[in-house]
């Protein structure tokens, strides 16, 4: 489907008709509540304290403590906790905004990375000989498309499912990639994949260097985290979100679902595929292991460890993975981490379905009725007094 | 579908299979017998590990995801049980009895009180099945075990083209096909079976008719896993086990059904001879791409049939 073609689907569904919707949904009353007519300094002024209202203390707090974050640890914690947590995240953050708004739990986002990474590998220069040594600009820019095409046409074949099936038919799909990069040696270098991957030089800066990595990885991070926020309340989003809780309807309402569906895999595929790009810099290599099935359901688990209810989840989940994979030595012997990661998984899907957030929301809530409660409480007791 | 359209089918994707099997059988009889074989073997092995799952699948609409650990589970147990008194055939009632009761408790425990909520039970099936990987290595170590079969089903059958082909694969085949009319007379012509399949048409309806739902479930889930567990032991002593086979009948168990169409055991035995000869004539012929003839096919069916080949809407 070319992109004119896409953008007439999208607009027959949501362009009339989302817009009245989208505003009356919970946008942002700033769209209403100020005249066209705003001077500049007005204009800066209602950013401004459109900002005081929204950003709140912990807002600042977590944004200090990442930008920081390199400057207090060991360059080991800044690669491979830091980075690594925030590249994962990022690809877990694509499943999060299709399972999580979109209702379509896709298993194949890690395939989409894996794409990303090959095509990378492919175009740039690496250990193999198979390489085409292309500049690395070019390598990625072809990667981003691929591995998005790729995850658009993923999408477009799974779409025709729905729940359930969706999880067999994105699975078999990875899988399939799987065992055709471990049998293609023409294209994919079979068993061994690429080694020793080179990542970019930029003006000077080594971009593998735990340091630059990070703050990369941190950008593209916050770049895909405000993206998926600000999508989720741009009119694409509150269609997404419509179709995810009644698809019927919203096709009666007029919207092409197959549509916005396609879309959002499309949209989760160029997120995907960014990770899968910081993933192949930050481990120098791609082979068959990287999108093996245990990858698939990492992914999987990472995602709904953190919870699926908000953007920030998969951040979280893909941080308690990572520590617990680097420190679960510690803990357990480190052939087990299987059991371990599979144990709170388990766990956090038969008691907290919502992941850590949705224990972050219950204890929260728990507290307020606490105390709710215990002031409620003290004043029977006054008055019996 | 009219009949045009059917015919249209039959032709357009049978003649150039026919074409190429022609071709297949002028230039190497024997290559392509013995390929078409190993395909029906595995298609078996294929049809016995995915009947059991599309079972469950139908009935409880339940992905259970566990379904190849319980294949690997059925093998390790059997094979204890094997080495331990020396009898394949206590063997394989031992991974067919082990299995079925690690289902049984799956469903009483786990599966019971999460009735309908799908991707919830979808992923309690996956960690569970990361679990017992990681627990079954942690036994039984990645070493590769195989079984003894008796004596009266190993060795070689002299057969036409191929001159000699091994007997317990040719056993194999009676076994599943003989499993697969068991299946059928049970669904067909028992109460419970019946019950069953009333209860794939309409569950509530069943349970209005004043059967207790919850013990057929628990019989169906535990006769799905069973059949899981024997096929381990059947499907081990035709090759080995080790590490990592639960992940691959889980794939080609999903593609069977997906291919077959969920719920259907006929479908799946459909699906399973697709798979299975797909699989080895591509390991044959294209070694490279092999596993694109599974995909292909699985992308053909979805594309025209998106419920299966013998699949329902619903």
């Amino acid at each position: 489907m070319s992109a004119s073609q896409w953008r007439k689907a999208m607009n027959a569904g949501a362009g009339r008709t989302a817009w009245p919707k989208a505003a009356a949904a919970p946008a942002p009353p700033r769209a209403a509540a100020w005249p066209a007519r705003g001077a500049a300094t007005r204009g800066s002024a209602r950013s401004l304290r459109w900002l005081g209202a929204r950003v709140r203390a912990r807002h600042v707090l977590v944004l200090l403590a990442v930008l920081a974050y390199p400057l207090l640890a060991p360059p080991f914690l800044t690669f491979q906790i830091g980075a690594q947590s925030l590249a994962l995240g990022l690809i877990a953050l694509s499943l999060t905004f299709l399972a999580g708004y979109g209702g379509m739990v896709s298993l194949a986002q890690m395939t989409v990375a894996g794409i990303a990474g090959y095509m990378y590998a492919i175009f740039a220069t690496s250990g193999t000989d198979i390489s085409l040594r292309w500049p690395w600009w070019l390598a990625v820019l072809l990667a981003l498309v691929i591995a998005t095409v790729c995850g658009t046409l993923i999408g477009w074949f799974s779409v025709r499912t729905e729940g359930i099936y969706t999880i067999m038919i994105t699975l078999a799909i990875g899988v399939a990639f799987f065992y055709l990069v471990q049998q293609n040696y023409s294209i994919f270098n079979g068993f061994q994949g690429f080694q020793s991957v080179k990542s970019p030089r930029v003006l000077g800066v080594e971009l593998r260097d735990p340091i630059p990595f990070y703050y990369l990885a941190l950008f593209w991070s916050l770049a895909g985290y405000f993206g998926v926020k600000y999508l989720l309340r741009a009119p694409f989003g509150v269609a997404l979100q419509g179709i995810r809780d009644n698809p019927r309807r919203m096709a009666a309402l007029g919207f092409n679902v197959t549509a916005h569906r396609v879309a959002a895999y499309a949209v989760a595929g160029f997120i995907a595929a960014i990770g899968g790009i910081l993933m192949v810099w930050y481990n120098g290599l791609v082979s068959p292991g990287s999108v093996g099935t245990s990858w698939l359901i990492n992914i999987l688990i990472i995602a709904v460890l953190g919870g699926m209810r908000h953007p920030i989840g998969p951040f979280i989940g893909a941080i308690v993975f990572v520590l617990l994979q680097n420190f679960a030595v510690d803990l357990v012997d480190r052939e087990r981490f299987n059991l371990l990661i599979g144990g709170i998984f388990l766990i956090i899907v038969l008691f907290s379905p919502d992941g850590l957030l949705g224990w972050w929301a219950g204890g929260a809530a728990r507290l307020r009725a606490a105390s709710a409660r215990g002031r409620w409480g003290r004043r029977v007791e006054t008055g019996e007094a | 579908m009219s009949r045009f359209w059917r015919w249209f089918w039959v032709v357009a994707l049978g003649a150039p299979v026919a074409a190429l099997s022609v071709w297949g059988l002028v230039d190497n009889a024997k290559l392509f017998v013995t390929t078409a074989l190993n395909g029906l073997t595995l298609a078996a092995l294929y049809f016995l590990v995915a009947s059991g799952f599309t079972l469950v699948f139908g009935l409880m609409r339940n992905v259970n995801l566990a379904h190849g650990s319980l294949y690997l589970l059925g093998a390790y147990v059997g094979y204890v049980v094997g080495d331990k008194t020396g009898s394949w055939l206590l063997a394989v009632a031992a991974g067919f009895a082990s299995a079925a009761l690690f289902g049984l408790i799956l469903q009483v425990t786990v599966f019971r009180f999460m009735q309908g909520q799908d991707l919830r039970q979808t992923l309690v099936t996956i960690a569970l099945s990361i679990m017992l990987a990681d627990v079954l290595l942690w036994i039984f170590g990645g070493e590769i075990y195989q079984f003894d079969p008796p004596s009266w089903i190993f060795g070689r059958t002299p057969l036409p083209l191929v001159q000699v082909y091994p007997t317990y694969r040719l056993a194999l085949l009676v076994i599943s096909a003989a499993i697969g009319v068991v299946l059928w007379l049970f669904l067909n012509r028992t109460r419970v079976g019946m019950m069953i399949r009333a209860g794939v048409d309409d569950r509530a309806m069943l349970a209005a008719a004043g059967v207790n739902v919850q013990a057929v479930f628990a019989i169906t889930f535990a006769i799905g896993a069973g059949l899981a567990g024997f096929a381990g032991v059947v499907g081990g002593t035709a090759l080995s086990i080790a590490p990592g086979e639960d992940t691959r009948y889980q794939l080609a168990s999903l593609v069977v059904v997906i291919v077959g169409g969920m719920g259907s055991v006929v479908g799946a035995a459909i699906g399973a001879a697709l798979i299975g000869v797909a699989e080895q004539f591509g390991l044959a012929y294209a070694p490279t791409y092999s596993v694109v003839f599974t995909f292909v096919i699985m992308a053909l069916v979805l594309a025209f049939r998106p419920q299966g080949i013998l699949g329902r809407r619903g």
